[in-house]
């Protein structure tokens, strides 16, 4: 190589306290949860202990990493880094998403076909019939499916449209006009929390109204559990909005370096997506 | 390959002491946390396997309980599995990325420390399962319903240890890949990378998609156990067999995210002491990348047993069998390293030499299982424990022992004692054979796996594997007392303690500095 190379420093992070910090709130958290779901009532209050150290953790983990990030500390490879650590990152979440849809649909293609063709079945519980949506031959418990054109086709809606304020937002800010920014993301954050409301709205009634509870058979397991992630996951994302927001209002990111942005638009057009398989195979097909 | 000295003006003082530890950003410091407890679980859950051949050493099931002996044999797996190897890969992940590549440190270092010190955490829930009501979780490491259903609290310990392992894995993995992808040296182009660094990409790509499965999989086992859930089973419209398809869609690849590491290694080595350059460099890594992504295709081998359609069985049958195409181009390739090479016989190329003959063993009980009349007849047999044990101990773990003696001069400054390392290899090698290669025999006369008792025709056999077993496990006292004996002291290694070694780390002062490549080097 005889082309003139400037040799490019690298940007060190110093040593940190808040991993081990987050190892044990993970390890306090679910310890809780282990206690708590066999029997020990207070072990109610470790998980709270742990959640709340989670919570400061990550507070201080990433408030270190956007003070590092203001400080200019951070170069053009650093930003290339953390593109291809959230672009990995999302694809986690894929797979983790795909392990539940993958179970629906081997429920309703393969396993379900296959509990009515057996002799035992029809031994067992001669009037079953192997549709979906199901509960299962041998449980007493009678629900009512969720029904797509409601309340699910109206979620669809307000995801799509967050999708499109806060893309409104990004050309506010590559615009570097800070005031389409600014009310971009909080109608993407009032849509996100009218989407949560309105699932939780969903599954008040899914229990009061149609019998569509957690042990409602398969159907209310891979319904509760897949809608249950998604809803998780939007919660996150719109924390994650949040605090976006509150950086746009102090004045952070610039027209051309925002991938604290980015990375949750990123996120967010994920969720939404996970959101319309959501809608297309668990309630409407 | 040359490279322009890096400087090490900020290697300034750091922490001492267990504050060191705790904080560490550097990945020196957090591959040598990796490999310390990899080191730590290998002993305890190697102490496991000791409990279950004392079990085994003569029929009637008299030291332990069935319960209990079930226990040890699912934390023994558990442990390896995920305590030992998965760990011992990332360490060296941590040590040699960044040196091979040119890069100062890994893409996310405080995230590097998190992927570490979750482990500690995990291991701690998973000993600490046998001090609760019922004990460990005693379902093989497998964890199939309905039996991980009805376990105690302990199984839900289990789950939550894989959660918090998989949330380290993934982290780690993120942390690799784009380590490799955005911090090479300039010139570092992706095929002049050492075959080290090209099989960790692909592992660290199989850890992404598949690490979230399996705690999508085990969240439905909690969701059983605990919420009302009928996800497994079929009085609620659910199926068991469905876990061991989802199980399998991650086991399988898990199976060469502990391999392909240890085909970076072997191909590291060989060349170093056969003082060539690899043979076939281009098709290792297309060889690495075909097993990868058949590895996705795979999984139904494991189950051949359930009752699969003819179709279904027809399909993982060749596609498994399809796997040893690439698997023997790497095999091939390495016995074309050496070739005509000049060979000598360092510690490090032993255990290298041994593993390609070893692996090749498993490779062909591979094989034979493949083929699903064969494996209807051997399911659930001691012929699979033996298959598992030729390419997981001689394979994955024979392959670390290979590294840990490769680098250790490069990490610590001093050479090992040779002597002991060869006493070490061998030991190992005619224990491990004498252990594992009996199991064939027992397994081909129907004797089934994870049971504490046997039928009296067994015993001879069982009694060569138990005492080979013990001597097995002893023999690992020389290999900690070879690694604790180097790290305090012995003859200086220089920069490049095996002449033959080409890649970047060996330009690096030994050891290196606690910093390198601040500024980038240029591969010319």
């Amino acid at each position: 190589m005889n082309a003139v190379h400037t040799p490019q420093r690298y940007y060190l992070a110093p040593p940190s306290y808040w991993p081990i910090t987050g190892s044990i709130a993970l390890f306090t958290l679910v310890a809780g949860f282990a206690l708590l779901i066999n029997g020990v009532a207070a072990g109610a209050y470790v998980m709270v202990a742990g959640a709340l150290i989670l919570a400061a953790m990550l507070v201080g983990w990433f408030g270190t990493v956007i003070a590092e990030n203001q400080k200019g500390l951070f170069n053009k490879r650093v930003d290339l880094s953390f593109r291809w650590g959230m672009s990995w990152f999302i694809f986690s979440e894929v797979m983790f998403f795909a392990a539940f849809f993958g179970a629906l649909f081997y429920i309703r293609n393969l396993a379900l076909p296959m509990l009515g063709e057996g002799q035992t079945v029809r031994l067992l519980w001669p009037h079953f019939v192997p549709a979906w949506p199901t509960a299962g031959p041998g449980l007493a418990q009678r629900f009512t499916p969720m029904q797509a054109w409601g309340i699910p086709a109206v979620n669809t809606l307000v995801l799509l449209s967050s999708g499109a304020t806060v893309t409104w937002a990004h050309w506010g800010l590559k615009r570097n006009n800070r005031r389409q920014l600014i009310v971009g993301l909080a109608l993407t954050v009032l849509l996100g929390l009218s989407f949560l409301g309105l699932q939780a709205h969903e599954y008040w009634n899914a229990y009061h109204h149609l019998g569509l509870t957690l042990g409602a058979g398969v159907y209310g397991a891979t319904f509760f559990l897949l809608t249950g992630f998604h809803g998780a996951h939007v919660t996150v994302g719109t924390i994650m909005l949040l605090v976006i927001l509150a950086r746009a209002v102090k004045g952070h990111f610039d027209p051309e370096h925002h991938f604290g942005f980015e990375a949750v638009t990123w996120y967010w057009h994920f969720v939404d997506v996970v959101w319309l398989l959501l809608f297309i195979f668990v309630y409407w097909l | 390959m040359e490279a322009v000295a890096s400087h090490d003006e900020h290697a300034g003082p750091h922490a001492r002491g267990l504050v060191r530890w705790i904080t560490t950003t550097n990945h020196k410091d957090i591959g040598t946390l990796y490999l310390c407890f990899s080191l730590a679980m290998f002993f305890i859950a190697g102490f496991l396997a000791m409990l279950i051949r004392a079990e085994l050493f003569e029929p009637g099931a008299r030291l332990f309980s069935p319960a209990l002996y079930n226990q040890f044999v699912t934390m023994h797996g558990l442990m390896m599995i995920f305590g030992v190897i998965m760990p011992a890969f990332v360490g060296f992940a941590n040590w040699q990325i960044p040196l091979m590549i040119g890069a100062p440190d890994m893409a996310f270092p405080r995230m590097n420390n998190w992927s570490f010190w979750l482990l500690p955490f995990a291991a701690l829930l998973m000993i600490g399962e046998f001090f609760v009501p019922g004990g460990a979780a005693a379902t093989g490491w497998t964890m199939y319903p309905p039996l991980s259903v009805e376990m105690g609290p302990g199984m839900d310990m289990t789950i939550f240890a894989i959660h918090i392992l998989g949330i380290s894995s993934i982290m780690g993995a993120i942390n690799i890949i784009t380590t490799i992808l955005n911090l090479r040296a300039p010139g570092m182009t992706l095929m002049k990378m050492p075959l080290f660094v090209w099989t960790w990409l692909i592992t660290a790509y199989l850890l992404v998609a598949v690490m979230p499965v399996l705690a999508g999989a085990v969240t439905m086992v909690l969701a059983d156990r605990h919420f009302g859930t009928h996800f497994f089973n079929a009085a609620g419209g659910g199926d068991p067999i469905m876990f061991q398809h989802i199980f399998w869609f991650f086991g399988h690849p898990e199976v060469y995210i502990m391999i392909l590491p240890a085909f970076g290694i072997i191909s590291e080595i060989i060349p170093t002491f056969s003082r060539k350059p690899l043979f076939g460099y281009a098709s290792m890594v297309y060889a690495t990348v075909s097993i990868a992504t058949l590895s996705f295709v795979v999984w139904g081998h494991h189950m051949f047993t359930v009752g699969f359609p003819a179709s279904g069985q027809l399909f993982f049958m060749y596609a498994t069998m399809l796997i040893a195409v690439p698997t023997g181009v790497k095999i091939f390739n390495w016995v074309a390293t050496m070739w005509r090479g000049s060979l000598t016989f360092e510690t490090p190329m032993l255990f290298a030499i041994g593993f390609v003959l070893m692996f090749t063993i498993g490779g062909f009980s591979g094989l034979v299982l493949a083929v699903t009349p064969v494996d209807i007849q051997l399911h659930g047999t001691y012929y699979v424990v033996a298959h598992f044990h030729y390419v997981l101990f001689s394979g994955a773990a024979m392959a670390i022992m290979a590294g840990i003696y490769y680098w250790l001069p490069k990490w610590t400054g001093h050479m090992y004692d040779e002597t002991l390392g060869k006493w070490h290899f061998w030991l190992t090698t005619i224990f491990f054979n004498l252990t594992f290669f009996p199991m064939h025999f027992l397994g081909l006369a129907g004797m089934p796996r994870r049971v504490a008792d046997y039928a009296l025709q067994y015993t001879t056999l069982n009694q060569v594997v138990s005492i080979s077993a013990f001597g097995l496990g002893l023999s690992q006292l020389i290999f900690l007392y070879v690694i604790v004996k180097c790290i305090r002291g012995g003859v200086p290694a220089g920069d490049r303690p095996w002449e033959g070694a080409t890649s970047l780390e060996w330009t690096l002062p030994s050891p290196p500095p606690y910093h390198t490549f601040e500024t980038e080097p240029v591969i010319s």
